[in-house]
């Protein structure tokens, strides 16, 4: 399975989701400059996290409008498994890709701790090893991961089964204190209505190792695998 | 026309520009004439105690500098060390102090901001972020607003480049009320093929001017930080430059791509006194000359003159010395990145910085003189009247309080022990994915991907001791840095560090630098840990209140097995804790002196060089034979504080009982600062081994009890002292930052 990771000006994790994919899964991995217009070649694309454009404007606002961002919704369009972490998922919902929007953390302040989600549909691409319910132990980093969507967004999202993971306690409660950011629902991933774009704020490349503290992140990158490989057998 | 000889400036304005008479003078006769206002400028700059040392240098001689494994010691951008498959370690730590007291987000910005360049300048990759930082009491809402500030700057700026901040101190203490401390501190990583120097080589090669445009922004900054501060300061906020750490991840990664592409011959960013420094010390170290024509410079703003584009610190730019031949593969790139650069000079024969603008010479100034033979002060030492007196403590005079308990619950939330979680959540400590043990411990440890082994870092210093007595204290510093890397595992290395201090001019100053540099450098002797590098920071001082003298040990080690990597928190019921070193009673400069008596006095305690480095040598060879399942070192809040730290940790608890130290008063055996001690956890199978490897190397072993439950219970002489719920204190530790910010 080939994954090409996208390079904006100011991706940060981008080495990590390089590490991921080509050391810990042993998968052909590329960097993609953000000017690139072709990602045929691909059949997973990683929007790594990151500080594209300094964050400037707005979160993704910026990187909306690179070159690549084409091309990415071409290969979405063609059903391809594009996966967008933290400021990879913000860009994505820039792009229009994923509907809503992100706003600041409730708190205002930048967040980075071992948090817990809980898998709410294990039927999408991203999820397909998982059990439903289940909850995975992942880092978070970011300042704006505060998910907002309207009434109507919501509702469709709930109905189609959109939404794949949320903040929850250690137990798999959806509660205040679980939520770190303010975010609608507890709403912290969520899928497009295709099941191959993927939104997630926290961090599953920095959970694949266990001296990183933690393997829980490798559920979502051999879902990946798994669904692809059924696929390609 | 040479408009060098127009426009001269006179000793009145040599002094506003904080010139003394004496350097004037040295100005005149090396010029042979008066300078210019652009001349006058870039001495004043270049002989700021900021640039020149000129009053520390001396005293910084005492630094043992030299080791096997040292490549690059002090005078390079940063020391590099040997790590083994050739690779290295590039780490410096810089002071950024004064910009921060008066804006604290963008002057603890642009602190990281200049220590990141000061290491990719150097080729290396940087890969973790540490600092020390320091404010007043945090009872008013104007500590609370320099320290939320603080952070938020550190965080605004790291976070974006994608370095984790993988660890730090942070102090509260009324001396640096109106002096804050921002030390920071950046590890790079490189192979040693690719080591670049910041030096102008071959005649003819051009000079490149990358990254941000110039503006007016921090013009005379290290001058500013070369003075007090006074009510007068707030005035210099436009001395304070403004960060784009978009811009510098941008730079980052093009001089990175530059340097794997072999196309220059030297880097060297523009930090403080701006293209100034950068020119003339690039010059100096290569033995050559420079030339600059300012009118290609691109500037924010119209109508810059030659003396504010030279004496600019706009942030994120990067001079590069370029073959002709490769000057359009350096442009081209930068276009890549999005980023402006400029040829804008040559390296040449003569031994002078020559700024042109256009066709006219509008400042030339010899580059070695201006860059490296500044005026140095050898200034008097005295020891101050009040040294003896604040050293005098009588135990017998000291209340012990009756609920021991309560008392370490006082200790758990004061600010200075209390969990620096509020702090490490707002900095991303896990980007790169290589942060092996977190935030929180006693140090931070990073694997390199593809190799066994990993880095411990640390940053310490406990000023309060370093106040009561500058050369113990001193020594303490770096063996509290070096003992938090050896509980990880790790063979400390070498270290870097910030000097800061308050006037070096008052003898009573010099004496605290002075000793305290004496002190860490036999501390640095005797644990085989050089100097490589660091920075001096003075004039820390307001109304003639000096903070309390802060020399902040930044210590690297290397841990050959990242696998075998040790943390603080208790393991398993039934691990066996012992306590490793010799507990006295000394309560001289303690956190409960402090906190429960309001004190700040006495001796700091004893510091036995030879013991410190047995412990450490036992600590890593213990840990080699895999004997540790836990280690913490006892600092502040003693034994009582250490063992609560471990237990919170792991949310475990431990029946302890303390035998051999009856007679001793139970405050300086709980809470006493002993040094050269570490609590240690092991397996009850492993308690044999490791008493006999702790017999060998001649370390003091003692076992106090073992992990049990879920109360720390301490007992001394069958008396019950400690009775505390783990919970309950994780609660107190964890919350009272949190709590004191949300006030």
């Amino acid at each position: 399975m080939r994954f090409g990771i996208v390079v904006f000006p100011g991706s940060n994790c981008d080495i990590d989701c390089y590490h991921a994919a080509k050391e810990v899964l042993g998968q052909p991995t590329e960097y993609v400059w953000h000017q690139e217009s072709d990602l045929a070649r691909f059949d997973c694309i990683v929007l790594p996290g990151g500080f594209s454009y300094g964050d400037y404007l707005r979160t993704g606002a910026l990187a909306r409008f690179s070159p690549v961002m084409t091309a990415v919704a071409k290969e979405a369009s063609r059903g391809k498994l594009i996966l967008g972490i933290c400021n990879g998922f913000q860009i994505l919902l820039e792009a229009g890709l994923l509907p809503g929007a992100m706003q600041k953390n409730d708190h205002l302040q930048f967040r980075c701790e071992m948090r817990h989600v809980r898998l709410e549909n294990v039927k999408t691409p991203f999820t397909t090893l998982g059990q439903a319910g289940q909850v995975l132990r992942l880092p978070i980093a970011h300042a704006e991961g505060n998910y907002f969507i309207d009434e109507l967004g919501l509702e469709a999202l709930l109905g189609n089964d959109q939404v794949v993971f949320r903040y929850t306690d250690k137990d798999g409660r959806v509660t205040a204190e679980a939520n770190p950011n303010g975010s609608l629902h507890n709403i912290a991933g969520i899928v497009n209505r295709a099941g191959n774009v993927l939104g997630i704020m926290p961090h599953p490349e920095r959970s694949t190792e266990e001296i990183q503290g933690g393997t829980d992140g490798l559920l979502i990158w051999t879902s990946l695998l798994a669904w692809w490989g059924e696929r390609h057998a | 026309m040479r408009e060098v000889y127009l426009d001269t400036q006179d000793l009145a304005e040599a002094r506003a520009m904080g010139l003394k008479p004496l350097e004037w003078e040295r100005v005149l006769a090396l010029l042979g004439r008066r300078p210019n206002l652009t001349e006058l400028g870039m001495f004043a700059v270049m002989w700021s105690e900021h640039c020149s040392y000129k009053h520390s240098k001396i005293a910084l001689r005492q630094f043992p500098t030299t080791g096997a494994r040292v490549i690059q010691g002090p005078g390079e951008n940063a020391g590099v060390v040997d790590i083994g498959d050739g690779q290295a370690v590039v780490f410096k730590m810089e002071s950024h102090n004064h910009p921060s007291a008066i804006e604290p987000y963008q002057g603890a910005a642009t602190g990281v901001g200049g220590i990141v360049r000061d290491i990719f300048t150097m080729g290396a990759r940087p890969i973790a972020l540490l600092n020390s930082l320091r404010f007043g009491e945090l009872t008013t809402p104007k500590q609370r607003y320099l320290f939320s500030g603080v952070v938020a700057g550190i965080a605004g700026y790291g976070n974006c480049m994608g370095i984790p901040t993988v660890g730090g101190e942070v102090y509260f203490n009324a001396s640096y009320t109106h002096n804050c401390l921002v030390n920071a501190m950046c590890v790079g990583i490189i192979d040693q093929a690719k080591l670049t120097k910041g030096r102008a080589q071959g005649v003819g090669s051009r000079l490149v001017l990358i990254g941000a445009r110039t503006g007016r922004d921090g013009i005379h900054g290290a001058t500013f930080a070369s003075e007090e501060l006074s009510e007068k300061s707030l005035e210099k906020r436009p001395a304070v430059q403004v960060g784009d750490p978009f811009m510098e991840k941008l730079l980052l990664e093009a001089c990175l791509e530059l340097i794997e592409a072999e196309v220059i011959l030297g880097m060297q960013d523009l930090g403080a006194a701006g293209l100034t420094s950068a020119a003339s010390e690039m010059a100096a170290r290569g033995g050559q000359g420079v030339e600059i024509d300012v009118s290609l410079v691109p500037c924010r703003e119209k109508n810059m003159n030659p003396y504010e584009i030279m004496l600019s610190e706009s942030q994120e730019r990067m001079l590069l010395v370029v073959e002709p031949s490769k000057v359009a593969v350096v442009l081209s790139t930068c276009a890549k990145w999005g980023l402006m650069g400029t040829d804008i000079g040559r390296v040449t024969t003569s031994g002078q910085v020559t700024i042109r603008q256009g066709e006219r010479v509008v400042a030339e100034v010899p580059a070695k003189p201006l860059a490296s033979e500044g005026p140095v002060y050898n200034p008097t030492a005295t020891m101050p009247l009040w040294q003896v007196e604040v050293q005098s403590l009588n135990l017998a005079e000291l209340p012990l309080p009756e609920d021991l308990n309560a008392v370490l619950r006082v200790l758990l939330a004061s600010p200075n022990i209390a969990s620096k979680e509020w702090v490490y959540r707002q900095y991303d400590h896990m980007v790169r994915g290589d942060t092996v043990v977190l935030p929180g411990g006693d140090a931070a440890v990073l694997r390199i991907k593809g190799a066994e082994k990993g880095l411990a870092l640390s940053v310490d210093c406990n000023s309060r001791y370093v106040f009561l007595d500058p050369y113990w204290g001193g020594a303490i510093a770096v063996a509290e840095a070096a003992r938090n890397v050896a509980c990880s595992g790790a063979r400390p290395l070498a270290i870097t560090n910030c000097l800061n201090f308050g006037s070096p001019e008052r003898p009573e100053i010099f004496y605290q630098l002075t000793n305290a540099i004496a002190g860490m450098s036999a501390a640095c002797t005797a644990l085989g840990t050089p100097v490589t590098g660091g920075n001096v920071s003075l004039y820390n001082e307001t109304g003639g209140q000096a903070v309390f003298p802060t020399p902040t040990v930044g210590m690297v080690g290397l841990l050959d097995k990242v696998e075998q990597r040790v943390t603080v928190s208790f393991k398993q019921l039934g691990d066996v804790v012992c306590l490793l070193g010799e507990t006295y009673e000394e309560l001289g400069g303690s956190e409960y002196l402090k906190v429960v008596h309001s004190l700040e006095r006495g001796h700091p305690p004893r510091l036995d060089l030879g013991a410190e480095r047995r412990l450490q040598d036992y600590l890593v060879a213990a840990r080699a034979e895999g004997l540790l399942a836990s280690a913490h070192d006892c600092s502040d809040g003693g034994l009582a504080v250490t063992l609560a730290e471990s237990a919170i940790a792991g949310e475990l608890g431990a029946e302890i009982e303390l035998v051999g130290l009856h007679g001793m008063r139970p405050d300086a055996l709980l809470f006493g600062e002993s040094q050269s001690r570490v609590v240690v956890t092991v397996k009850p199978q492993d308690v044999g081994r490791a008493e006999t490897l702790a017999a060998t190397l001649g370390v003091p072993f003692a076992v106090v009890g073992k992990v049990q439950g879920d109360t720390l219970n301490v007992d001394v002489q069958g008396k019950r002292l400690i009775a505390a719920a783990v919970a309950s204190m994780s609660q107190l530790w964890k919350g009272s930052l949190t709590c004191l910010m949300s006030q």
